[in-house]
């Protein structure tokens, strides 16, 4: 018996989860937002949706110069996402750029997956906004017309509940949670998000701290300089968690494994970092919105905070210098 | 006892069923064992004076010793003639001295073979060198020999003594049996090594995936007031001594630091048995319980080997290999050791031999990191194997000192979870070993 066998480092075992496994599972995740977003804003909400993801897949294959299209599966979960953060029906060429910007700037000039710093999605979200702002922003929100797939939502326009203190008192917080309110598509039903978060956790993909830490501070913040309606309430909390981008970001964006902490310390500082950001653009800066910013300024210091939170090793005694 | 769960770890499939039910049978003995001089952490042994090729030997007789405190003797597991003593494969890796016996297949005992007498007769110091004499390592794989870990410095007190049935090691079913077919041998050694250590209380930790085992020793302590049973969570690595000590007694053991510094010690159930042995029969250890299993394997089982038995001998008895056997593996699947050949010996930290097929092993190219943190959330002892792993690749070896790549024991939990397929376990262990050169320098 002088048969050769493989001689490897051990373990000799693995599990069976992957890159693709894990951004098949993120797209699993995306599937109630994605399916509520057609409900909510009929078929031109699937259309962008489709050239998004087509777009951010092609241009994926052309770059790498490969085949398989679906590859590791991490183009396509960055165009839906992308395309959760447009407006449900914007133009078409506008999809095309966002999503290859994305590709292209937010992750292959920095050495492809794995490598990039900053959400690509965002990255492509933070390109539209800058280079076609009135596209973007301003009163072009679409009012959602739930369960009628032929809508023409680009009818009717309205501002997203956060462009203005008096027009948010109208929206009530069950419309917000169930996402019966003009925003993103894909980020306005907080109940479709948390279906799509619940199963990232479920499936280890996603730690509690970010999303938590980002949710929680928002609240806080929301409750203590909230104005409005429902001034000095809880409800004021609870109104900016559901509104806005602040549960997409929280449960999607910045749960993004590439472009996070590794630390269990730093995932809270993390989320506590991209709240208190989004508030304080909410609060005091120029734009109604501030999750993308607030995300992509926390990724940008995202090696600092791994740096200064590597956890006490088991055994070990913290240094007093 | 026994509800306290360590931090991390990785729940893998455990295949434990192709053998948990399948009693311990004697392999016959071969007609040739090679005895390798190093089956130990410590010095080499040398052979003893007229130990050359061409003398006969008896079984059981001692036939290479050393000097050194950290080692253990090597005595011969079959009577017969020396035929050579040279280098042969060895299950570490390297080539290593060792001592072929043709045997005269009459397995005639050495006269220095009889009880030494028991835990009353025998004081303390006459304990731990009828245990060193004996030859007894650390039967779990790691091979400490048994005496050293039993001869604490004075001014340790030791108060535990953990004896270790936890068996976390996918596949390996040796220990299990040992716990269901000798149960009052575990309870005397363990009690063998309270009195040698002065110690006060013995816990014997088993995962609950055994509850077989865990019922047939509690009925073992049954009348023992200081013994007890512990039942622990089903994960790995939770037979490592510092997550059984954790989970056990509570304590921490420090980094960088021994058992004993929290007043433990822990010993492997089989090496509990061989010390019981040792006292009654006044056997050496000169066999012990082989799992042989993996798809790999015709007809896994439980087998008790002598030492020395070639494991290209050992496979035949198991109905031989299957054709799309890929690995051989000395030990389990998370911390074994990859084999290029059947042609070595088994050594007494022998506790598997794992045969794998092209279905279990997947052999896939790594992709960058995606930084998931998998491997973070799985370290058991609270490491960032990515970020000690990538300074490894990039030659950074200060800063994986840094991030305490010296705490890592290997576990593997790192490598196996990672969906890049990063060898993160391999390149900690590259960073340990460059770690370890520069500060000997």
């Amino acid at each position: 018996m002088d048969n050769k066998f493989v001689v490897s480092s051990s373990p000799h075992i693995r599990h069976s989860e992957s890159v693709q496994s894990v951004m098949t599972d993120v797209l699993i995740a995306l599937f109630p937002v994605a399916v509520m977003a057609v409900l909510l804003f009929g078929y031109k909400a699937l259309i962008t949706m489709i050239i998004s993801v087509v777009t951010a897949m092609l241009v994926e294959a052309v770059w790498l110069r490969k085949g398989n299209i679906f590859g590791d599966g991490s183009a396509a979960v960055t165009g839906l996402l992308f395309a959760m953060v447009l407006p449900p029906s914007p133009p078409w060429w506008l999809v095309v750029a966002g999503a290859a910007s994305a590709i292209i700037i937010g992750k292959q000039v920095f050495g492809g997956i794995g490598y990039n710093i900053f959400n690509p999605a965002l990255v492509g979200r933070a390109i539209v906004v800058v280079s076609w702002g009135g596209h973007m922003a301003g009163r072009i929100w679409s009012q959602p017309e739930p369960f009628n797939f032929m809508a023409d939502i680009s009818a009717v326009t309205t501002a997203s509940p956060l462009a203005g203190q008096e027009e948010a008192l109208a929206v009530s917080l069950t419309q917000l949670f169930v996402g019966n309110v003009a925003g993103c598509l894909g980020e306005t039903s907080a109940l479709a998000l948390l279906l799509g978060g619940i199963w990232l956790y479920y499936k280890g993909h996603i730690d509690w701290r970010i999303p938590v830490g980002f949710i929680g501070v928002v609240f806080l913040m929301g409750v203590i300089f909230g104005g409005g309606f429902y001034s000095g309430h809880l409800l004021t909390g609870l109104f900016h968690v559901l509104a806005g981008g602040v549960m997409l970001g929280a449960l999607f964006m910045a749960t993004d494994m590439v472009t996070t902490p590794v630390t269990p310390a730093g995932k809270l500082i993390f989320g506590i970092g991209c709240g208190l950001i989004t508030m304080l653009i909410r609060f005091w800066g120029t734009l109604p919105e501030g999750v993308t910013f607030a995300i992509l300024i926390m990724n940008a210091v995202t090696p600092i905070i791994d740096r200064f939170t590597v956890p006490q090793q088991f055994g070990g005694v913290k240094k007093s210098a | 006892m026994g509800s306290m769960v360590f931090k991390g770890g990785v729940h893998p499939d455990y295949h434990k069923d192709l053998t948990a039910e399948l009693a311990v049978s004697t392999m016959k003995a071969p007609s040739t064992v090679v005895i390798p001089l190093q089956q130990h952490i410590g010095a080499p042994c040398e052979p003893l004076e007229g130990i050359e090729e061409g003398a006969r030997v008896k079984m059981g007789q001692k036939i290479a010793d050393s000097s050194g405190f950290v080692s253990a003797p090597i005595h011969a597991s079959v009577s017969g003639t020396i035929k050579k003593i040279g280098p042969y494969n060895h299950p570490l890796g390297r080539p290593v001295t060792a001592i072929t016996i043709e045997s005269d297949g009459l397995d005639e005992w050495d006269e220095n073979v009889k009880a030494a007498g028991d835990i009353e007769s025998l004081s303390v110091e006459e304990l731990r060198k009828v245990i060193r004499e004996a030859g007894i390592v650390g039967l779990g794989g790691a091979t400490f020999p048994a005496h050293v870990k039993l001869s604490p410095p004075p001014e340790k007190k030791i108060d535990y003594v953990i004896i270790n049935g936890a068996e976390c090691e996918p596949y390996l079913t040796a220990d299990h049996r040992v716990m269901l077919e000798s149960p009052s041998d575990i309870v005397y050694g363990l009690k063998v090594m309270i009195k040698a250590l002065g110690a006060e209380k013995g816990v014997i930790g088993i995962e609950d995936n055994k509850s077989d085992a865990i019922k047939a020793l509690e009925e073992a302590v049954a009348d023992e007031e200081s013994i007890t049973v512990a039942r622990l969570h089903t994960k790995y690595p939770q037979g490592a001594e510092k997550m059984l000590i954790q989970v056990t007694t509570g304590r921490k053991v420090p980094s960088g630091g021994l058992p004993l510094e929290v007043g433990v010690v822990n010993h492997n159930v089989g090496t509990a048995v061989a010390i019981t042995r040792a006292i009654r029969e006044g056997k050496p250890l000169i066999e012990r319980v082989v799992t042989v299993t993996g798809a790999g394997v015709n007809q896994p089982a439980n087998l008790m080997v002598r030492v020395g038995t070639l494991v290209s001998e050992v496979l035949e008895a198991c109905g031989g290999l299957k054709e799309d056997t890929r690995k051989l593996i000395a030990g389990g699947p998370m911390m074994g050791l990859a084999q290029p050949s059947a042609d070595i010996p088994v050594i007494k930290g022998t506790s598997g031999i794992l045969a794998l097929t092209d279905l279990d092993v997947s052999i896939t190219e790594s992709s960058p990191c995606i930084r998931c943190a998998k491997c973070v959330d799985s370290c058991p002892v609270q490491l960032l194997p990515t970020s000690i792993a990538q300074a490894a690749e990039n030659g950074l070896f200060k800063q994986a000192d840094k991030l305490h790549a010296m705490d890592c024991f290997e576990c593997g939990c790192c490598s196996y979870v990672c969906p890049s397929k990063i060898p993160l376990t391999q390149w900690i262990r590259i960073a340990k070993a460059e770690i370890s050169k520069a500060k000997n320098k």
